[in-house]
C-alpha cells in the first residue's frame, strides 16, 4: 500500500471531490431509471462495495428510501487468475429481491482495461437475469481492451498505461482520495 | 604371487609409521627404512594399516538377481571398501540351501579374485523355516562352509532353531539368526513409534527383535552352541546379549553402519533408501549400539550389503524393496560413528571390522594383526581425507541404494592387497 | 499454501481458514440456480483411484467440474495399474497427459508423497492408507464451523477451544490422523478414546489426549467423530467381538444423551449402522452425517480453486 505522501504520488481527487463526484452520479441514476425504479446497487469488492452503499445512501436521502444494494465478487470469472496468486474470494450479496428483471448497476472504483467488469458480467448471468445493467465508477482512467464503457463517471483520469491509480476511502482506509503514481517496473497499476 | 611391495610409512592400525614389505602373499617384515630391494614401492606416509576387512553380512545376490549384484560387482565393491574376504548370504535364487549352490559361489568369488566369499548356507531348504537344509554337506563342499543363515527371514520355529544350533556343532558351525518375531511383524514397515505413527505405516516393534534374541540365547545356552545375532539394531537387544554373554555363553552379534548412524527420521518423507530390515530405530538405540560396540557387547560390524535395482525402490514405501548398499562406504562410516566420536581407535576398529568377524565366520587367513609372517591381507585407508558426499553412482555396485546419498563422510580407502596382491590402488581397483 | 495438499500439516491456520472462508463463498453459490463457474476452464484433474471410493471419488469430480475443469477419471481397475504399472510409470502417463493436479486415492501410506517427485502438477492426498486423507479433515471442520460457530461471525475464525472427541480404530484411520492436525491447527481440544489395540504406538506425541472411557469424554464434548470400524480387525484380535465393541465404544441413544445439549454427532462414512454408532443416532437431527457429505463439494472446490486458480507461485 503507497502511503499517500510517498515518492511520486500526487491526489488527483479530493475528498470533498470524491462527494461531489458521488452526489452527482447519484443525480444521473435517478435521472436515467426514471426516480430510481427497480435499481439494485452491486459494489464489486473492495471499494466498489462501499462506494455502492454511498451511493445508496445519497439516493435514499433524495428519494426518503435507500436503493437495494449488495455486493457482487468477481474472482472466479477473472480471466486472469493465473497471472496471480490465487485470491481469497469476497462475499457476493444480492438483495432480497434479487436481480431478476431490475436494473443493475455496477459499482467499481476504477475502470482501466474492462476486464474485470467484464467478469463481472459473467457473474451477474450466474445471479439471473436482469432488465438492464449499467455501469458507475469513480475513475474512468481509459486504457481498455474490451468494448465497454461506464454509464456515470465520477472523473475521466487521462493516465499512462503504466502509471498507478490508488482509491483510497475512508471504510477501508480512513480517509478519502484518489492518488496517482508512478509504476513500480514491470508492474502495470490498477 | 609374483606381486612384491613395500608400504613405506604406513600407521598400523593407527601407530607409529612403518615400513611393510609385502612378498609371497605374506607380510615378510616390517621395520623402518626399509630397503625396496626389487619391491613396488608405495608411499603410504599418512595412511593407516588395516589387516583387511571381513564382512560376515553380504548380499551379493548370484545367482539369480543379477540385475541387482553380480559376485564380479559386489566383491569389486568390497575390495574398493576395503574388504578382503565377504560372506555372501544364502538368500539367492536358487536359494544356497545346497552343496552345489554355494560351491557356485564360492567358486565365482575366486575367479573374480576381488576378495574371499565364503558362502553362507541356508539353515532351511529353501529358507522356508521346515526343514533342516544339508548342513553337514555344505560344510563339507568344497566352499566349506561354517556360516548359516536364513537371514531375510528369521527361524522362528524354536524346535527347529534348537536343532540347528545343536546340529552344527558336529562341524564347528555358526547358526546366524535374522531375529524377527513374524508374527509381531506382520505388515510392518517402519520402527514402531513416533515417526511411524504420524506416517501411518505399521509398526516393527523392537520387542520382536528382542524376543527372538532373548529365546534364542536360552537356546544357545542350553544345547551350549554358537549363536551369532545377525545386525543387531534396539538397545533392548544390547541388553540380553550383554546378560547373555555374561553368563559365558556362545553368543555373538554384529551390527551394521547404518544402524550406527542413522534414524527412523530419515523416513519422514516416505524416502525408500531408508527402508530396511531391521529398520531404522532411534537416537537411543543408535547411542546404545554405539556402546555396545565399544564395550564389546556387540562384537563387529557387518554391513548388510543389500543391493537393489532402480526400480525396486521408485515405487510407494509399503512396495519397496528392504535394504542399502554398505560395502563401500561401511568404514568411512565407521570412522565418523565410532572413531570421530572418540569411541574407538583404529586398533579398535581393525577387532571390529576384522579380526572378530574372521573368528565368527571361521575364516583362515583373515583377521590376523598384521605381524611379520601373517597373511598379507591388509588395507591402507586415508583417515585424514576431509569429508566429501558420497556418491552411489560412483561406486562399483551394480545397485546404487545407499541410504548415505549425499551425507559427507570422512575418510577414504587407498588400498587394498589380497595376500599380497593389490586388489585395490589409490582408490581404484586394480583390473 | 504447499504447493501440494498431502498431509493436514501441510496447512498452517491462515490457509486452513482461508479454505473454510473460501468454502463458505463458495457454499452460498451452491444456493443459486447456475451452479458452474469458469475459473479453471483449461485445467485438468486427474482422479487417480487406486481404491474403491465412489463418494470421494465424485466429490473431487463435481467440484472439479463446477469450476469447469476438464476431468479425467483413471481408476485403477482395468487400468494398466491392474496389469502391474507401477505408480512411477503411471505417474509419468499422467504427466503426459498434461495433469495440472492429480487426486490420489491409494492403499499405501506415503503413495501421494511420492508421486510428488514425478509430476509437475499439484497432489492432492484423497486418502492414503493409514495415513491421512486431509480433504476429510477440512470438510469436517468445515461442518464443525458451520454448526458451532454461526453467524456471519465465524468468517475468519478457528475453532478455538471446540471439544472434539473421536471415537474407534484411530490406530488405521487417515481420516483421524488428519482430523488431529487440522484441528489443533485450528485450535480446537481434541480427545482420542479407542481400546487400547486401536489406540497408535505413539500417540502422547501427537497434538492431542487420549483415553478409554468414553461416557466420560461425551459429557464434555462439542463433537462427537464416532470412526468406522472395519470387519477384519475383528479377526486380527483388536477386540473381541463386534457385541463387545458395540457395548463399550459404540454411539447409541442413552450414550448420546450424555452429551451436551448443543453437541453434534459426525461419522466420515460409511457407516457400520448397529456397529459403531446405531441407526437412531445416525438418523438424529444431531448427526451432521449428510451435511458432510454436501459440504465435501464444496471444501474441495476451495481446495481446487486455492491451488490451481492462482498463479503457480514464482510467477506471480
Amino acid at each position: 500500500m503507497p502511503r499517500r505522501d510517498g515518492e511520486g504520488w500526487k491526489a488527483v481527487l479530493t475528498p470533498e471531490e470524491i462527494r461531489r463526484a458521488l452526489t452527482r452520479i447519484s443525480h444521473e441514476i435517478l435521472e436515467r431509471t426514471h426516480g430510481g425504479e427497480g435499481i439494485v446497487l452491486l459494489g464489486i469488492p473492495t471499494r466498489g462495495v462501499y462506494l455502492a452503499r454511498r451511493l445508496a445512501a445519497r439516493i435514499g436521502e433524495f428519494e426518503g428510501a435507500p436503493a437495494p444494494v449488495g455486493s457482487l465478487d468477481v474472482t472466479l470469472h477473472r480471466d486472469d487468475l493465473r497471472l496471480r496468486p490465487a485470491r481469497a474470494l469476497q462475499r457476493t450479496q444480492v438483495p432480497p429481491d434479487g436481480v431478476d428483471g431490475k436494473t443493475v448497476v455496477l459499482v467499481d472504483d476504477v475502470l482501466f482495461s474492462g476486464r474485470t467488469i467484464r467478469a463481472a458480467l459473467d457473474a451477474l448471468n450466474d445471479l439471473g437475469r436482469p432488465r438492464a445493467v449499467q455501469l458507475a465508477v469513480l475513475v474512468d482512467r481509459g486504457h481498455r481492451e474490451l468494448p465497454i464503457r461506464a454509464d456515470y463517471v465520477g472523473k475521466n483520469l487521462p493516465t499512462a498505461y503504466r502509471e498507478k491509480v490508488r482509491v483510497r476511502l475512508a471504510e477501508t482506509d480512513g480517509e478519502d482520495c484518489v492518488l496517482l503514481g508512478p509504476a513500480l517496473p514491470g508492474q502495470v497499476g490498477k | 604371487m609374483s606381486e612384491e611391495w613395500l608400504v613405506k610409512g604406513a600407521a598400523i592400525v593407527g601407530g607409529e609409521p612403518r615400513d611393510i614389505r609385502l612378498k609371497d602373499g605374506i607380510i615378510s617384515e616390517i621395520g623402518t627404512g626399509l630397503a625396496a630391494a626389487g619391491a613396488t614401492v608405495l608411499d603410504a606416509a599418512g595412511l593407516i594399516a588395516l589387516p583387511g576387512l571381513v564382512d560376515l553380512h553380504t548380499h551379493l545376490r548370484e545367482p539369480g538377481r543379477e540385475d541387482a549384484e553380480t559376485v564380479e560387482t559386489g566383491t569389486r565393491a568390497a575390495a574398493l571398501g576395503g574388504f578382503t574376504a565377504v560372506h555372501a548370504m544364502a538368500n539367492t535364487e536358487p536359494v544356497a540351501d545346497t552343496a552345489g549352490v554355494v560351491e557356485q559361489v564360492w567358486r565365482l568369488g575366486d575367479q573374480a579374485g576381488y576378495v574371499d566369499v565364503r558362502p553362507v548356507g541356508a539353515v532351511t531348504v529353501g529358507l522356508g523355516g521346515k526343514q533342516l537344509a544339508e548342513l553337514g554337506a555344505m560344510a563339507d563342499s568344497a566352499a566349506r562352509v561354517r556360516v548359516f543363515s536364513d537371514d531375510g527371514f528369521c527361524v522362528a520355529d524354536p524346535l527347529l532353531m534348537r536343532r540347528a544350533l545343536e546340529y552344527v556343532k558336529a562341524f564347528d558351525g555358526v547358526i546366524a539368526q535374522h531375529a524377527q518375531e513374524p508374527r509381531l511383524t506382520e505388515g510392518a514397515q517402519l520402527n514402531e513409534g513416533e515417526v511411524a505413527s504420524r506416517l501411518g505405516l505399521a509398526g516393527w516393534p523392537a520387542a520382536a527383535e528382542e524376543a527372538i534374541i532373548a529365546r534364542d540365547c536360552l537356546l544357545a545356552a542350553h544345547v551350549d552352541a554358537a549363536l551369532h545375532v545377525c545386525h543387531v539394531s534396539t538397545a533392548g537387544s544390547v541388553e540380553i546379549i550383554r546378560w547373555a554373554k555374561s553368563k559365558g555363553w556362545r553368543v555373538t552379534a554384529e551390527v551394521t553402519p547404518h544402524h550406527l548412524l542413522l534414524t527412523d527420521d530419515l523416513a519422514g518423507d516416505y524416502d525408500t533408501r531408508f527402508k530396511v530390515n531391521p529398520p531404522l530405530r532411534t537416537r537411543g538405540d543408535v547411542e546404545a549400539l554405539r556402546h555396545a560396540l565399544r564395550d564389546g557387547t556387540i562384537d563387529c560390524v557387518a554391513t548388510d550389503h543389500a543391493p537393489h535395482p532402480v526400480e525396486a525402490k521408485e515405487t510407494e514405501w509399503a512396495a519397496a524393496a528392504n535394504g542399502m548398499t554398505g560395502l563401500e562406504t561401511a568404514l568411512r562410516v565407521v570412522h565418523k560413528a565410532m572413531v570421530d566420536t572418540g569411541l574407538l581407535d583404529w586398533a579398535g576398529v581393525a577387532t571390529r571390522m576384522s579380526i572378530r568377524p574372521a573368528a565368527i565366520g571361521r575364516v583362515s587367513g583373515h583377521g590376523n594383526p598384521l605381524r611379520e609372517g601373517a597373511p598379507a591381507n591388509l588395507t591402507l585407508y586415508d583417515a585424514a581425507a576431509g569429508e566429501t558426499p558420497v556418491d552411489p553412482a560412483a561406486h562399483a555396485s551394480k545397485s546404487r541404494n545407499s541410504p548415505f546419498a549425499g551425507l559427507p563422510l570422512p575418510g577414504r580407502v587407498h588400498s587394498t592387497f589380497l595376500r599380497g596382491t593389490a586388489t585395490v590402488l589409490d582408490g581404484k581397483v586394480t583390473r | 499454501m504447499n504447493r501440494h495438499l498431502i498431509s493436514a500439516a501441510d496447512l498452517d491456520r491462515d490457509d486452513a481458514i482461508g479454505i473454510l472462508d473460501t468454502a463458505e463463498e463458495l457454499a452460498r453459490a451452491e444456493g443459486r440456480p447456475i451452479r458452474k463457474l469458469p475459473t479453471l476452464r483449461g485445467l485438468t484433474v486427474v482422479n487417480l483411484f487406486y481404491e474403491d471410493s465412489t463418494r470421494t471419488r465424485t466429490s473431487f469430480e463435481a467440484a472439479a467440474k463446477r469450476l469447469s475443469a476438464d476431468v479425467i477419471n483413471f481408476s485403477a481397475k482395468g487400468s494398466s495399474v491392474a496389469k502391474g504399472e507401477s505408480l512411477k510409470d503411471t505417474a509419468l502417463t499422467l504427466e503426459a497427459m498434461g495433469a495440472d493436479a492429480v487426486v490420489i486415492r491409494h492403499p499405501a501410506s506415503g503413495a501421494p508423497r511420492r508421486l510428488t517427485d514425478w509430476v509437475s502438477g499439484r497432489v492432492i492426498n484423497a486418502g492414503d492408507g493409514t495415513h491421512e486423507h486431509p480433504t476429510q479433515a477440512l470438510l469436517d471442520a468445515f461442518t464443525m464451523r458451520q454448526r458451532l460457530a454461526g453467524g456471519p461471525d465465524r468468517h475468519g475464525r478457528g475453532l478455538d477451544g471446540v471439544r472434539v472427541t473421536i471415537v474407534g480404530d484411530v490406530l488405521h484411520s487417515r481420516v483421524a490422523r488428519s482430523n488431529v492436525l487440522l484441528l489443533a491447527t485450528l485450535g480446537a481440544q481434541v480427545t482420542l478414546v479407542a481400546p487400547p489395540t486401536l489406540m497408535p504406538y505413539a500417540v502422547d506425541t501427537w497434538p492431542c489426549r487420549a483415553g478409554y472411557d468414553i461416557d466420560a469424554e461425551l459429557r464434555k464434548s462439542d463433537v462427537v467423530m464416532m470412526l468406522r470400524v472395519q470387519q477384519e480387525r475383528m479377526s486380527a484380535a483388536y477386540f473381541p467381538t463386534v457385541r463387545e465393541y458395540r457395548r463399550r465404544y459404540g454411539l447409541d441413544s442413552s450414550r448420546m444423551a450424555l452429551l451436551p445439549e448443543h453437541a453434534i454427532v459426525m461419522h466420515p462414512g460409511p457407516m457400520n449402522r448397529g456397529v459403531e454408532i446405531a441407526a437412531e443416532v445416525a438418523d438424529s437431527d444431531r448427526s451432521t452425517i449428510v451435511a458432510q457429505v454436501a459440504n465435501g463439494v464444496t471444501v474441495r472446490m476451495a481446495v481446487l480453486y486455492l491451488m490451481l486458480g492462482g498463479a503457480a507461485e514464482g510467477s506471480a
